[in-house]
């Protein structure tokens, strides 16, 4: 009998002693507090060198960005459509003074309040643009993948064609048709928001769908249907979970996009009412005519603003996504003492 | 080269490879030495994780770029270690060359063969012609045995089986004049019978050239066969080295007997000959559970082609409690019956009869309720699990669709009764799928089948994915569960050996044809069809003195055809 040997090697001896310093890891990730576990705190746990310091850049930006809009009111030292204080008119192009710490602009806005009021625009279309075409995109996405056929094809098509379209051109159409082109703040931000969700629709359809197509075929979905496993639960609980892996890097990368597509409408005269709500794209716009004969800061700080949003964004994308790749993650170098220790 | 007769065409002195992971360093090479011989053919052997392929890519300069190596590795007289760029190409190719197991990736699918040889050929001689390269690659394929070379130079890899696919990577390694061959499990992804092809062109090689040949393997059929020496690896170091008569007569570490006795050996123990005359009659005697009469299979073809027919009228019948086992080389189309019983696929033509269900236009809606008294393993243990869902969760999954009524408390009691008979600690349930080795993953595999007590259960090459002392133990158990439980089972395998440990009756598939069906010691004894003969005898026994016989009379019958 050659397999009647008492103590197979491997999963006897060998494999013992692997798995308990396995399960002492199990244990102890298990064991750190569940807000080390959050997506970018285990990030930043992670990460090392230059990938880190992109990292924190990203956070820092982003982390500003959400106070700045939280807080606006007690930041902000006059209202955004303020052009006056008690009845005394601002003046219309000043330069940086200690009233106006970044001047005014030619309509006598403070320049200051425009940008710190600009990031609550710019972060409400963020969440309201991504939210949106993130649950539009990942239930099409799962379902189209899953039942194929007709359905998928149709769905696909679709998808291509918003593709087709130049997505400024969608945005400017939607903006029209949903609050003719000016608006208060609220339809603003929703017509912004709106047709950047039918041009991010695709994205997270296409990526969802691609991937419920791979794990359709996995084994452990076969698996589910041997047993007999229902259709909407071989969706939410076997594709679903799996199939959202890449999302957050999509994530931020299009809501770096939303905020680049609501300046570039702003800056087009889509956008939202000056007295509504303070814009980038608009205040951007206005201080066309500026540039040219030396008014510097009414179109510089909006546009820093926009840079900087956008590159915060980018940046905490651009990271996770490195650091979710096993091999594009850069680890820590063995120290000296312990290479030493080896060649001794 | 530098290097004389008498000196070792490699040698391998304190070899240490580190690699930089997220749980801390990983010691994978730990101070291994070891040299070859010229025209020797060297075997390492371990378990995967034992840093086989890491050394035997080390001496390539192959690594990754998380790892660190340091020690020497004299390859003809060059040290490799720390070499880089231009001189590491140069050694590339003329002094070593890979052949990797997976000859389909191995070579670039848009340009044709004489292309690929050429694409080496150019890189050490850039001053070379097309049309030498022509009459280089024409040469080369020769020597490996591909028949009418002239012609298919022009062919792309496509148009190549796997064999001859690998045939051409040892041409590719022959033409550079390459004096040292490291082949990374070069026959694992091929079938049987190729494989003893293959084996026996590496021979011719050695015999022809004098190449060196390093080949790491977890079959000891393939050791026994083909190597002069072995070296044994455990945990990044070399436990031992023998030559290969004597490792295999008389081992010398306790690790290497337990490595070479749990080898399945061909017809040293025969599930049906291991049962008593009763149980056997009342084998006999039991209804079938499963029975194809005349069962086509065809896949769709594009549109304005003719469907693939996959299984071409198949009768057999698996009865009550007996295991059927199914051999076949890839593309014989066993696979494709086992997902049809199970109601993956959809049978096409003929009758497939499964616990009283005709399957040929079976609606899913009927068949939904005969599901819960089958079972299903698969093959690989890594992907038949939701990695979001803990083992109890994975396991208890056939319960929450079939009982949905079952309180949570008597659903957990019951995974954890059956962790504890597939020999697995109940403490398991919390685990994630990824926390557990290969076997014990295809432990908990077993265990899902097995959760509604089903009185099918298809076994879909359940161990192929195992090395080969797991293997031994996953088959113990799956023998005693059935024994235990009693239940029918479809065993899949391309391992005629694994098969015949564990099936009371055997079918032999050949291209959607069963040619063979019969018990298994009258399958493997007296084959009645010419191809079950030439598997039995193209599989190589972990015993070097009986396979060296073997070989001969494989030789004299099916002859040495393939080899120019």
């Amino acid at each position: 009998m050659t397999l009647s040997n008492p103590v197979p090697p491997g999963e006897g001896d060998g494999t013992d002693a692997d798995l308990a310093v396995e399960s002492a890891t199990v244990a102890a990730t298990a064991r750190s507090p569940w807000y080390f576990r959050l997506p970018v705190v285990s990030h930043l746990r992670r990460s090392v060198g230059l990938q880190r310091g992109m990292l924190i850049t990203g956070v820092v930006l982003v982390v500003g960005l959400l106070l700045t809009a939280l807080f606006a009111p007690l930041l902000a030292p006059y209202g955004f459509a303020a052009t006056g204080v008690d009845g005394v008119k601002f003046g219309g192009q000043q330069p940086p003074s200690a009233e106006h710490l970044l001047g005014t602009t030619v309509t006598g806005f403070d320049v200051l309040s425009r940008v710190i009021w600009g990031t609550r625009t710019a972060v409400a279309v963020m969440v309201c643009a991504v939210i949106a075409s993130l649950f539009l995109g990942v239930a099409l996405g799962l379902l189209s993948g899953y039942v194929g056929g007709w359905l998928d094809r149709v769905l696909v098509m679709l998808a291509d064609a918003i593709y087709a379209f130049p997505s400024l051109l969608l945005a400017i159409v939607m903006s029209i048709v949903i609050s003719g082109g000016q608006s208060g703040a609220w339809g603003g931000i929703m017509a912004a928001a709106i047709s950047i969700t039918v041009v991010f629709v695709p994205q997270y359809f296409r990526v969802i769908r691609a991937e419920v197509v791979r794990l359709k075929a996995e084994p452990f979905v076969e698996a589910a249907k041997v047993i007999g496993t229902g259709h909407r639960r071989i969706m939410g609980t076997h594709l679903l979970r799996n199939s959202t892996r890449t999302l957050p890097l999509i994530f931020t990368l299009n809501s770096s996009e939303a905020i680049l597509t609501l300046a570039a409408l702003g800056f087009l005269g889509f956008g939202i009412e000056p007295t509504s709500a303070s814009e980038w794209g608009y205040d951007l716009n206005r201080a066309m005519s500026d540039a040219t004969s030396g008014i510097w800061w009414t179109g510089l700080f909006p546009g820093l603003a926009i840079v900087a949003a956008v590159l915060g964004v980018t940046l905490v994308g651009e990271s996770i996504n490195d650091l979710n790749d096993p091999r594009l993650r850069t680890r820590r170098k063995r120290s000296r003492a312990q290479r030493k220790k080896v060649t001794a | 080269m530098t290097g004389t007769q008498s000196t070792p065409r490699l040698e391998i002195t304190d070899l240490d490879i580190h690699f930089a992971t997220d749980g801390g360093d990983v010691h994978a090479v730990d101070g291994v030495s070891v040299s070859v011989a010229p025209g020797e053919i060297l075997a390492i052997v371990g378990e995967s994780g034992s840093g086989k392929s890491v050394t035997a890519r080390s001496i390539l300069g192959l690594l990754p770029e998380t790892a660190e190596d340091s020690g020497a590795i004299l390859v003809s007289g060059t040290d490799v270690v720390g070499l880089s760029g231009k001189r590491l190409r140069a050694l590339r190719g003329e002094d070593v060359s890979m052949i990797f197991q997976e000859p389909s990736s191995a070579m670039n699918p848009v340009f044709p063969i004489w292309w690929q040889l050429g694409e080496g050929l150019k890189a050490h001689r850039p001053k070379i012609t097309r049309k030498e390269i022509r009459a280089e690659a024409i040469a080369a394929l020769e020597s490996v045995g591909i028949p009418d070379p002239a012609e298919r130079i022009d062919r792309y890899p496509h148009e190549f089986s796997g064999g001859q696919k690998q045939r051409i990577m040892i041409a590719m390694a022959l033409a550079l004049g390459a004096e040292l061959i490291v082949a990374d499990e070069p026959t694992t992804a091929l079938d049987v019978t190729v494989q003893a092809e293959i084996l026996e062109l590496l021979r011719d090689v050695r015999d022809r050239f004098g190449t060196s040949v390093i080949i790491i393997t977890h079959n000891m059929g393939v050791v026994a066969d083909l190597a002069d020496s072995v070296a044994v690896m455990y945990r990044g170091s070399i436990i031992e080295r023998a030559g290969v008569k004597e490792l295999f007569a008389s081992p010398r570490e306790e690790y290497t007997r337990k490595l070479l006795a749990a080898v399945p050996h061909l017809g040293r123990n025969s599930a049906w000959t291991a049962l008593s005359r009763e149980q056997q009659q009342v084998i006999e005697d039991a209804a079938p559970v499963v029975v194809a009469k005349d069962l086509v299979i065809e896949y769709p073809g594009r549109l304005g082609r003719a469907p693939f027919r996959a299984v071409k009228g198949v009768d057999f019948q698996i009865r009550a409690g007996e295991v059927y086992g199914l051999v076949g080389e890839s593309g014989s189309g066993k696979t494709t019956i086992g997902r049809t019983i199970a109601g993956l696929e959809r049978a096409t033509g003929g009758s497939l009869q499964v616990l009283g269900h005709e399957m040929n236009g079976v609606r899913e809606k009927d068949f939904k309720p005969v599901r819960r008294r089958i079972g299903f393993v698969f093959q690989d243990p890594a992907t038949s699990f939701n990695p979001h869902l803990t083992i109890e969760e994975c396991i208890a999954e056939p319960l929450i669709v079939h009982e949905p009524r079952q309180s949570a408390g008597d659903r957990s009691r019951q995974v954890r009764t059956l962790l504890e008979s597939v020999e697995l600690p109940a403490s398991y349930a919390t685990r994630y799928p990824h926390e557990l080795s290969g076997g014990q993953r295809q432990r908990i595999s077993l265990a899902r089948a097995l959760v509604l007590e089903p009185e099918l259960l298809i076994a879909d090459e359940p161990t192929s994915a195992l090395d080969v002392s797991v293997q031994a133990t996953v088959l113990e158990l799956f023998r005693e569960l059935q024994a235990r439980l009693g239940f029918a089972a479809l065993f899949i395998s391309h391992d005629l050996a694994v098969v015949d440990s564990l099936a009371h009756r055997i079918g032999v598939l050949l291209r959607g044809e069963l040619v063979e069906d019969g018990h298994g010691p009258d399958v493997l004894q007296r084959p009645q069809h010419e191809y079950t003969r030439k598997l039995i005898a193209s599989l190589p026994v972990p015993d070097p003195v009986e396979q060296a016989t073997r070989r001969e009379a494989f030789q004299r019958e099916w002859g040495a055809g393939a080899t120019g």
